[in-house]
Order: structure tokens, then sequence, then C-alpha cells
């Protein structure tokens, strides 16, 4: 509908813009918003962590960086590949987790 | 001569089919786009793996694929090692993208506006911060592209082509993509530029993994015989596949120069893992999808393209250094935008002579014709969407604007916008404007990552604390910038020539860092935090549970 009320999203009544809030109370989320908070906090914290070592150890320990591991390939490479395969294996393990842990309690809420 | 003239051909061939299949989507999209859902969030009814695959398009530009193959090519492991950054970021994104999703409707300002006691200001902040960001990207991205496509249809400097010098060539070739990316926004919208996006970002993995493959192929695909002549060819033996030749580089006898180099390069590696999600046109994406799940869906499809696509560029990048050779590619272009192109053409050479060369050549000069185009009007689409919903619609109109209108006026933003971005690229067309790519990143970590996070988790945030991070993290950012060695007194040890954007001669940079995020980002922070306590206005608390519920539950999302 042309002009509705939908660009807006302004508060309309008093009471509208915090029509959630008092969810905010309930124990089941709570729970969501704890298990949110914590799995976020440990996975940015694992793997920012893990970054800046190995940006560390790119600018503070080349001598440690440039030994061999196989042929022409040294721990600087092999570092680098596992960064991207940590990467996904991250992305996997919070999808899996927001799947098993998350969705069904705001499913339960909404 | 006639070798090459067919292969101009070819070439010219490829564009043109580029261009007619992008402006058909455009008028497609043109026919179906109806409302303000349409226009800025493509209707939300792309799929979480449509999206994700438009994601990547819209975050890997001539700068990631051009960018970091010749970065790789010439300083070898540290281009690698740039990429690395490009895409941990994306794990950021992942934890944020579901809340952002579920409490905006279209932009970033929507998401930092639900819970504030004054929209207008926080709301003229997210305009200022999105447009700033997004130009000096685009700025980046336009003069690459002019420079990028005189080479890649052969117009070397001081050669005439069509009877235009090299410059001119340029600027014709700036004035187009702009006209184009202006096209596409302005008809096509988010649903047009989202299929430019898609076609652009499988071109893009399908040239990237056929290149690959025949390189690889061409070494036995023996990945350490690959490494060992890359490291032979780049003169530099094994220092090649080792960090330090262009990060953190070490000084002899200057120990002050070796940490200033070594904190340049920290600074950067943060500016690139925080700024991703705080990317406008990256941001804007979140909201084409029906719902939160979906949009956590999208972010890990980038991340498998995005992944998969550094996971490649090794091989363009040694590849490249084993098979044209540094001087070749420095002739080209000294800083080796174009050693993806001529690895392609060296590669398909081997395999099928003249032809098979300038085929390849073509081929992948396509493909980087289109990443420049689908990147431009992704930035220039988030410019149009924030000037015309945030500003227009929610700060002049009340947040009672007709929405007709409002998508009225976003179309007309793009032309400005656009026209904008043309004027200034063909002003810059001769500089090295390459680290403003460097420099978005930054801005968006520090003005855009502070406000988003605190919105989200921080029960006291306030509108003027939102309003004091943006700004503090923006203006930060640029002083450090203008006053750093990118910008003045930077030059090269043997020759004298100058490296900054100013000649040799003029000299006023007092920050060591050319890369400004280690300092920026914990100013927009601090800013941000200083601005709520120091604000006389007390955040809602109601609003504050409600925005919590919304983010997290999906409820009441649009």
């Amino acid at each position: 509908m042309v002009g509705d009320s939908k660009v807006g999203g302004r508060r309309e009544r008093g009471d509208v813009a915090a029509r959630y809030a008092p969810v905010a109370g309930y124990e089941g989320f709570r729970l969501l918003r704890r298990r949110y908070r914590r799995s976020a906090l440990v996975a940015a914290t694992l793997f920012l962590g893990w970054y800046f070592a190995y940006v560390g150890l790119s600018a503070f320990a080349r001598g440690f960086m440039a030994r061999p591991v196989a042929g022409d390939v040294n721990v600087a490479l092999l570092l680098g590949l596992v960064q991207i395969v940590s990467t996904f294996v991250m992305a996997g393990a919070y999808l899996a987790y927001a799947r098993r842990r998350l969705d069904p309690l705001a499913g339960e809420l909404r | 001569m006639i070798g090459q003239v067919t292969g101009h051909a070819l070439t010219f061939g490829l564009f043109s089919v580029l261009v007619l299949g992008t402006l058909g989507i455009t008028v497609w999209a043109r026919a179906t786009t109806r409302g303000a859902d349409d226009f800025y969030a493509g209707g939300r009814t792309f799929s979480g793996p449509q999206n994700g695959i438009a994601l990547a398009g819209d975050y890997m530009s001539a700068a990631s694929f051009l960018g970091i193959a010749g970065l790789i090519a010439l300083s070898g492991y540290d281009g690698f090692l740039y990429s690395i950054g490009f895409l941990v970021a994306w794990l950021v994104a992942l934890l944020l993208v579901e809340l952002m999703r579920n409490t905006g409707r279209f932009t970033l300002g929507d998401v930092l506006s639900q819970r504030v006691r004054r929209q207008p200001p926080v709301r003229r902040a997210a305009v200022v911060s999105t447009v700033t960001v997004s130009v000096f990207y685009l700025l980046a991205q336009m003069v690459g592209a002019g420079a990028l496509v005189s080479l890649l249809l052969g117009i070397h400097r001081g050669e005439k082509f069509l009877g235009m010098s090299a410059s001119a060539a340029r600027t014709v070739t700036i004035v187009a993509v702009g006209a184009l990316m202006i096209l596409y926004v302005a008809f096509g919208g988010m649903k047009g530029t989202t299929w430019v996006q898609i076609v652009k970002s499988a071109l893009l993995m399908a040239g990237a993994a056929a290149l690959t493959a025949l390189v690889l192929g061409r070494f036995g695909f023996d990945v350490g015989a690959m490494l060992g002549s890359a490291a032979d060819a780049s003169g530099k033996g094994d220092a090649f596949l080792r960090p330090g030749l262009r990060y953190g580089q070490d000084v002899p006898g200057d120990a002050y120069q070796t940490i200033v180099n070594k904190l340049d390069f920290i600074s950067l590696a943060l500016a690139l893992v925080l700024g991703t999600a705080g990317l406008p046109h990256i941001v804007n994406r979140f909201f084409t999808v029906p719902d939160g799940r979906a949009a956590r869906r999208s972010v890990a499809w980038a991340i498998g393209l995005v992944g998969a696509f550094y996971l490649m560029t090794p091989a363009l990048g040694f590849g490249a250094a084993a098979l044209v050779g540094r001087s070749k590619i420095v002739a080209q272009d000294p800083s080796g935008n174009t050693a993806a192109p001529q690895l392609a053409q060296a590669v398909g050479e081997h395999y099928g002579g003249r032809v098979g060369g300038d085929v390849l050549l073509a081929c992948i000069g396509a493909v980087a014709f289109a990443t420049i185009l689908a990147v431009v009007s992704g930035l220039v689409l988030a410019s149009s969407t924030s000037l015309a919903h945030d500003y227009f619609g929610q700060v002049l109109m009340f947040g009672r604007p007709r929405e007709s209108q409002e998508v009225a006026v976003a179309r007309f933003a793009a032309f400005l916008v656009g026209a904008l971005a043309i004027v200034l690229a063909v002003a810059a067309r001769n500089l090295n404007v390459a680290f403003l790519v460097a420099l978005a990143f930054a801005m968006a970590a520090a003005a855009n990552l502070p406000a988003i996070v605190l919105t989200l988790f921080w029960r006291r945030f306030n509108s003027a604390g939102v309003v004091a991070g943006i700004y503090g993290g923006l203006v930060s950012s640029l002083v450090l910038v203008v006053f750093s060695p990118v910008v003045s007194g930077k030059t090269d040890p043997v020759t004298g020539e100058s490296l900054s954007l100013f000649p040799a001669s003029v000299d006023f940079h007092l920050f060591p860092l050319e890369n400004p995020g280690l300092v920026s980002i914990p100013i927009g922070f601090l800013c941000a935090v200083a601005g709520t306590l120091l604000g006389r206005e007390k955040a809602d608390p109601e609003r504050y549970d409600d925005l919590s519920v919304r983010a997290l539950t999906g409820a009441g999302a649009h």
C-alpha cells in the first residue's frame, strides 16, 4: 500500500515502541540471551585470538614462520591454510550451535 | 598485430555481452520493482544461498581479485597474509547478522535508531558515515577501474587507442563505468543489483577456478613445484614464501621504523577484521532475505565462497610470479594489478598458442570488468538507500514519507552519488588511491562497529553515544590519514620519488602509521562510551528490552 504506516516504523501509540519488552523477563528469553552471549563471546575470543596470534607470529616470529614443513611449504604457508580451514570450522560450529540451542528457544518465544 | 586486434575485438565482444546482459537484468528488475521493500531490499525474497552468493560478489572487489593476486605476485606470502583478514572478518558478521537483520528494515540507520529517544541526529550520523565510507571505497574502485579497463583493452602509457591517449581513455572508462552503475541502481534497485552480483560472483568463481586449474596443471598439480619456481623467479628466494616483504618490514639499524612498520601491519589487520561487519553495502544486503535465519545462512554461504576464493588466489599470484615474472608484471602496472590477466594470457598461450592466450585474456578481463561494475553498483545503492530512507524519509519527512516519493528520491540520489563519484574519480584518475580501500575498512570499523555493538549489547547506550561514536570514529580515521605517510612525506629511499599522494616536496605528516585503525577504532569506542555518559538523556530500559527480544527472537521483524 502506498503511503501506509510501514515506511515510518515510529512510535504510534506510547507503548508500541516497547511492545516486546515484557518478554525480556521470561525465563526462556533469559536462557536464550545467556546462551547467545556466551557462545558469541567464546567464538569471538577464539577466532580473534587465533587470528591475531597468526598476525603476531607473522610480524614478530619470522624465524619460526620460515621453518620448512615439507619441501617448499613452510610454517607460514601452513598456518595461513589453517586460518582458512579454522574459519570454516568455526563458522560451521557456530551454525550448528545456533540451530540446535538457539533457534528452538527463539521459536518458542516468537 | 593481427592477433592483438582479434584479442581486442574478443574483449570488446565479451564486455558488450556483459553490459547487455546486465542491462537486461536491470530492465526486468525495473518492471518488477513496486515499492520500498522491492527497491531497498529486493522484496526480501532472496534465499540464504542466493544472498550469500551476492554478498560474496559485493565483497570480492577488483581489489581482491586483481589486487591480491598482484600483491602475491610481487610480494609473495604477504599478499596471502593480507587476504586472510578479509575472510576472518566474516566471522564477526556471522555473530551479528541475525540480530541486525531482526532489528533493522533497510539500513544501518534503522538498526541504530530503534531504541534511541532522539532519532534524527542518529539517522543523520548514520547517513554521513554510510555515504563517506561508500564514496571513499567507490573512489578507489572507480579510479582502479579507469586504469584497469584501459590496460585490459591493451592501452599502454603513451599509446593511442581510437585516437585517445591513455589518460583520456581512463576518463572515458570511468565515465562509462559510472553511467552503467547509475543505470543499474536507479532502475534496478536492490533486485537488479543483487542479480548482477550473483552473475558476477558466478563468473568470478568460475574464472578463478578455471585459471587455478590451468596454472596447477602447468606444474603437474604439484603445489610445491609451483611455490619453488615462484620463489626462484621472484629473485628473492625463500623470503618470497615468508612474511615480511611488504607488511611489518624489518629495517636494519632502525628499530623505531621497524616497530612502526609492525604496528602499521597490526593496525591494517585490525581494520580488516572489524570493518567488514560495518560496511554499509554489506549491511544493507542483510535485509534482502525473509528472516534472521536466512540472513545467517547467507553469511555462511559468503564465508564458504570467499574462503574458497582466497584458497585459489595464491595459485594465481604465485603462478603469475613463476610464469609471467616480476619484470613483465611491473612493466604493465607497478602495483601488479594486471598480474592475473597477464597470467591468463601466459597460461592460455601455453595450452592453445597465440589464440588461446588472447581468448583466456579476454575471458579473465571480462570477469574483472564484471567485478568492477557489480561492486560499484552495490556501493552506490547503499548510499542512495541511506540518503533516501534515513535522511529524506525519516529526518526531513519525520518518518511519514509517501513510499513512492521516498523511492523516487532514492533513484535520484543514485544519480547524485554516482555523478559525484564520477567527478571525483576523473579528478583523481592519475593518483595512487589504493589506500582508500583500507581507509574505508578502518572507518567502518571505527565509526559503525562501536555503534552497532553497543546498540545491541549496552543497556545505557543512548543517542548522544551513537552520534559521538560515529563522528568520533569517522573524523579520527580521516584526520589520522590526512597526517599520515600515505598523504605526504613518504619517499622511495633509492630514487627519492614520492610514494604519497602529494609530491615529494610536500611533507606535513605527523602520524607515523599508514593505517589509522589501531588508534581510531579505540577512539570510536571511547567516544561512544563518553558520549553516552556525558549526554544528559537517559536510555529507555524498556526500549532496550524490546530491542533485545526482537534481535534474538526475530519477533516483530519486517
